[in-house]
């Protein structure tokens, strides 16, 4: 393995900025490592070689001819494939767009090439967004660099386990309900969800546009930051994106000084249900936040306990919504047009034939949610719901700077082992699904290995709207504590893949 | 395919009619609803059209701003009240000239409601006024257009496939819908006629929209049912879709009641179904029926935030309405002292606001009413194309009429000034001059003249002098023809009876 | 609430225009009610005199200015279409429903 690849983006920044290295070789290197262990990862669902030699010569170019480049420029990055890309493929981990090659860029995707970070190529997902495991991905699934028998999370599991395998040092996921910070959880890596409306949303396939937003993941807090920075901020494409200044991350992550914060624990957001190993280093990561001068304080949250409930009502309403226009007219699968049949059939069989199980059952169930007779009791309870645990998290930061919680429930499971089971599936977002409930920001960040099957563990940290630098913040100053405590980054305890 | 009806007098005898009116307007703005695309009429197909408008997967709308003034501006026309906050909502359906398969509606929040329009309609009292209730204008954008291909009859039925251009998709909409219209018993075809009439002078006169109906800009639905009498419940209604000329409107409400009361006095229940209105044979056929209603799982849009337009911009959208066309035209005609023809003649013709204009640069409203009626609409109709079109200015007029007063120019002068114009020769005074216009005002030349015409035709000297003053005429004539029209005729006439030492 | 029976995954489907297999339906009918089963729990919370939350941002009159912008070009808007012809969209016949 090159020693590039094992490096992060800001050391590669430093090197290529200091012209030690060039963009073409940073990218070649991450380039022969996909090659090498995509194979077995499966991270990746197409890989752009020569989009990214070219962006990357462009980059070197620029920096030869003197020109001003973003500090992040030269530094490769993998794509969560539910970004509309121009001219390359954009499939949604789905059949239904297995062809599709979008006319436009995803506002980010715009953000990105101006910023000369180069797209290595799209990473997997499940189907649509759907998935906490990458399974449901219509292309296979992606497996997790610590163990390949288990699942990188998901939905964003291409992401994550493109920077656990060290093919890339920065990546794009989206967030819904979890699917950056549940996936960075079980691979030792760092996610953030954006304040809604931090990012635009612009190109990016929608699951639930309330809930939805994109987000930067990386291995490092400052890495995370660094390309945070480069993709916030308001679009007038986006009327959801908030037209404020976006806040200062990468300083914060810079900070990393707690001393005098106020840190809560949420009571609804840990004990039973979390694994044993998750709750044992989630409660020695407290310790070290006293430790670094934080004041520690339990709060509670009673409507978290209903958010899963509610999530799973809004999530499939709005998605039921923003699927409709798959029916393989305009782009995409078609099938069953044989002259005999009517545009409805023609559209029907190629809905059942383009999307998966779990992808029809969300349809179906958001059908059924949004319909005369049953809007109030379901769609319109749920959001209610929301409201209160708006309400409960606008209270908790009455009282504390931000909150904390495990990430996810247990580490990484097997392969198909909750498959059959969407209720189990679902359990995986409990403790990430407030914050997407309420529109806020928040954090996955590495903070050791379950004792019981040495897979990492995560803490999520949650913010108020727009304190995005909290996150980063704290993060920080976490995770130069716990790299000093282990004498190295986490991902350098996995066993080579 | 056409159903049993009877005559209408019978209908009267028996049914109650109750109408409801559901207009869509295409706004006139540069870009559709929620992108930037062209709404350009009769562009080349799938050119106006974008991520957004053709619904591809992660584009979002982007709401345009003179959309919802539009939508206001209207509301308060149509003396609504403008909410306060309201939402976009999705109408989930599926249609192929539908991008996204659901529309970006408004649904139990429209932004402006409760709101009236009245119309004047003819009855055998005279003319009477008659209110019609607005239940509400929402926004909403418009779908592509499909064509049918194959097939033997080029429509809908028995066509083998369809062919889209979403150039159309996305257009701003506001959908205006009245509470049910009652009261209106044998007038109703004229109350809905009168209706969409007033909506589309109003729509024209906000600048709004071009209200083209054979364009489709103007569109309307209309929902009619029959009761026995004005106090039972109200029956069953139809539907009758895209009812798109303002006759139409008429005979379809007549129809449609023609249509219920045959089924009734059958025995027969209505069909709540929507209906086609065929303009050619001007009957309505069955379209789909809505026996399982429809479940369009509104919700609210999350990718648009909601919209709380300030009472501060309200009252400023307010402020700046143009006049309401009927109470401009009353005004109008107190001021001008015109009888109802004289004024039916000016609005049927559109003139109203050329004569307006005319009379502000100057011009007596006669004349105005006299120059626009006559010679410029002659002169239109040749050319065919609207009198505003003409390229005669109100000030050209003015100027003209001045010229008159003045004696510089008389009529027929005054005709041959306008044709110059016409012909691109230049403005009032250029055309005088290149053409050499000017009435002859020196009495010589005039004096020379009558002695020349009379030197023609010795008799009518002694004719005039023998005190038959109408054999003046001829001299006059013959006088004008010489100067080419150029010559005052009054001032003709009396130099030759100066001349031949007659008084009149 | 009231359980998921086969009629209405059928009456699903055609809403969401998806043709489910009839040896499916049962198998959807299941799952779907286990997930509205637990789901369901949200009509234990007392929601009353609560503001239903429909955006997550409080923002209101987000507006763009009526200035034309960037189209694709008819053949940018094809390319990805399954059927075309005569630069339009060609979809099998359809059915007069609306």
């Amino acid at each position: 393995m090159s020693e590039l690849v094992r490096k992060d983006a800001s050391e590669l920044s430093a090197l290529l900025s200091a012209g030690e290295v060039s963009a073409v070789e940073v990218t070649q290197a991450h380039l022969d490592r996909i090659t090498q262990v995509d194979g077995a990862i499966h991270a990746f669902l197409h890989i752009d070689t020569e989009g990214a030699l070219q962006a990357a010569s462009v980059v070197d170019s620029k920096r030869a001819a003197g020109e001003t480049v973003g500090s992040l420029a030269g530094v490769p990055l993998g794509l969560k494939d539910i970004l509309a890309t121009k001219g390359l493929p954009t499939t949604v981990g789905s059949k239904m767009l297995e062809n599709w090659i979008p006319p436009y860029d995803a506002t980010v995707v715009t953000r990105l090439r101006e910023a000369g970070i180069v797209i290595l190529g799209k990473t997997n997902m499940d189907e649509f967004a759907m998935g906490s495991s990458t399974e449901h991905s219509a292309f296979g699934p992606t497996h997790n660099p610590w163990d390949l028998e288990r699942i990188p999370g998901g939905s964003g599991g291409g992401s994550s386990a493109c920077l656990a395998a060290f093919e890339a040092p920065l990546a794009i996921g989206t967030d819904t309900g979890g699917s950056i910070r549940q996936p960075a959880a079980v691979t030792g890596t760092v996610g953030v969800k954006p304040t809604y409306g931090g990012v635009s949303r612009y190109g990016a396939v929608a699951l639930a546009s309330s809930l939805d937003q994109i987000g930067p993941c990386a291995r490092t807090v400052l890495d995370t930051a660094l390309l945070h920075e480069v993709i916030a901020g308001f679009d007038p494409m986006d009327q959801t994106s908030i037209n404020a200044p976006v806040p200062a991350v990468v300083a914060a992550a810079k900070r990393g000084d707690i001393k005098g914060m106020k840190i809560g624990v949420v009571r609804e957001l840990g004990g039973e249900g979390y694994q044993a190993g998750v709750r044992q280093r989630f409660d020695e990561a407290v310790v070290i936040l006293e430790s670094l001068g934080a004041e520690i304080v339990e709060v509670s949250c009673p409507s978290f306990d209903y958010a899963l409930a509610a999530y799973y009502l809004i999530l499939p309403s709005e998605c039921s919504s923003n699927l409709a226009k798959f029916d393989g007219i305009r782009f995409g699968l078609r099938v069953g047009d044989d002259g005999s049949r009517s545009v409805e059939q023609v559209m029907s069989q190629t809905r059942a034939a383009g999307f998966g199980d779990e992808v029809i059952r969300r349809i179906m169930l958001g059908t059924y949610a949004l319909s005369a007779g049953y809007y109030d009791a379901y769609y319109g309870q749920a959001q209610k719901i929301r409201t209160l645990v708006a309400q409960d998290f606008a209270k908790a930061f009455s009282q504390v700077d931000v909150l904390i919680s495990p990430t996810a429930p247990t580490t990484a499971f097997k392969i198909g082992e909750k498959l059959d089971d969407p209720m189990a599936m679902y359990l995986n977002d409990i403790a990430t699904i407030p914050v997407n409930l309420a529109g806020l920001p928040g954090m996955s960040l590495p903070i050791g290995l379950a004792p019981e099957d040495n897979l990492p563990v995560g803490m999520q940290i949650m913010a108020p709207a727009m304190a995005d630098d909290r996150l980063y913040n704290v993060g920080a100053a976490l995770e130069r504590a716990l790299v000093a405590q282990w004498g190295a980054p986490i991902l350098n305890s996995m066993a080579g893949v | 395919m056409s159903e049993a009806v009877i005559s209408y007098d019978e209908v009267l005898e028996q049914f109650d009619p109750v109408m409801g009116l559901e207009v869509h307007v295409e706004l006139g703005t540069r870009t559709k609803m929620f992108c930037g695309c062209s709404t350009e009429f009769g562009a080349e197909p799938n050119t106006h059209v974008c991520p957004v408008c053709l619904g591809l997967p992660g584009a979002l709308p982007a709401l345009n701003k003179i959309g919802v003034e539009s939508a206001i501006r209207i509301g308060l026309a149509l003396n609504c009240k403008i909410a306060e906050w309201c939402r976009f909502a999705r109408k989930n359906y599926f249609y192929p000239d539908m991008p996204k398969n659901f529309q970006t509606s408004q649904y139990d929040e429209p932004i402006c409601y409760d709101g009236y329009l009245d119309v004047d309609i003819d009855t055998d009292e005279g003319r009477k006024t008659f209110r019609v209730n607005i239940e509400r204008a929402h926004m909403e954008e418009d779908t592509g257009k499909n064509t049918h291909m194959g097939g033997a009859t080029g429509r809908i039925h028995g066509a083998d496939y369809s062919l889209v251009d979403y150039n159309r998709a996305g257009i701003p909409l506001i959908e205006i819908v009245t509470k049910p219209i009652e009261g209106a018993g044998k007038y109703a075809p004229e109350v809905a006629k009168a209706y969409v009439a007033a909506l589309r002078d109003i729509l024209r006169n906000l600048g709004v929209s071009d209200v083209k109906m054979e364009q489709g800009s103007l569109r309307c639905d209309v929902n009619l049912s029959l009761r026995r009498t004005p106090q039972d419940e109200l029956g069953i209604r139809s539907e009758t879709k895209n009812v798109n000329s303002l006759r139409s409107v008429e005979r379809a409400v007549r129809y449609e009641m023609t249509r219920h009361a045959a089924r009734l006095l059958a025995g027969e229940r209505v069909i709540q179904e929507t209906r086609h209105w065929h303009e050619d044979t001007g009957v309505t056929t069955s379209g789909r029926s809505k026996s399982d209603a429809e479940d369009y799982r509104y919700f609210p849009e999350p990718d648009l935030v909601p919209i709380a337009p300030s009472r501060e911009w309200v009252e400023q959208l307010r402020a700046a309405l143009p006049e309401n066309p009927a109470v401009r035209r009353a005004r109008m005609q107190e001021l001008w002292n015109l009888s109802d023809i004289d004024m039916q003649t000016l609005i049927n013709a559109e003139l109203l606001d050329l004569v307006e204009e005319a009379v502000a640069a100057g011009v007596s409203v006669d004349a105005a009413r006299k120059w626009y009626t006559g010679e410029l609409s002659r002169v239109a109709n040749e050319r065919e194309v609207d009198v505003a079109e003409l390229g005669i200015t109100p000030a050209m007029l003015a100027r003209i009429e001045e010229l008159i007063s003045t004696g510089a120019l008389n009529d027929k002068l005054a005709r041959q000034v306008l044709e110059g114009i016409l012909a691109g020769e230049g403005d009032v005074d250029g055309v005088i001059a290149s053409r050499g216009l000017a009435v002859v005002s020196d009495d010589g030349p005039l004096l020379e003249a009558i002695k020349d015409a009379l030197a023609a035709d010795p008799s009518v000297a002694e004719t005039i002098a023998s005190g038959k003053l109408q054999a003046a005429g001829s001299v006059v004539g013959a006088v004008m023809k010489a100067t080419r029209g150029q010559a005052d005729a009054a001032r003709v006439r009396e130099l030759l009876l100066e001349h031949l030492g007659v008084s009149e | 609430m009231s359980a998921i029976s086969r009629d209405d995954v059928v009456h699903l489907a055609h809403l969401a225009r998806i043709d489910i297999p009839s040896d499916q339906l049962d198998h959807y009918a299941s799952q779907l009610d286990a997930i509205l089963e637990a789901v369901a729990t949200v009509s234990a919370v007392d929601t009353d005199n609560v503001v239903p939350m429909s955006h997550p941002v409080p923002s209101t009159n987000v507006f763009r200015e009526d200035v034309p912008g960037q189209s694709l070009t008819a053949n940018e808007a094809l390319a990805g279409a399954p059927a075309v012809e005569d630069d339009r969209f060609r979809v099998p016949r359809i059915l007069d429903e609306e």
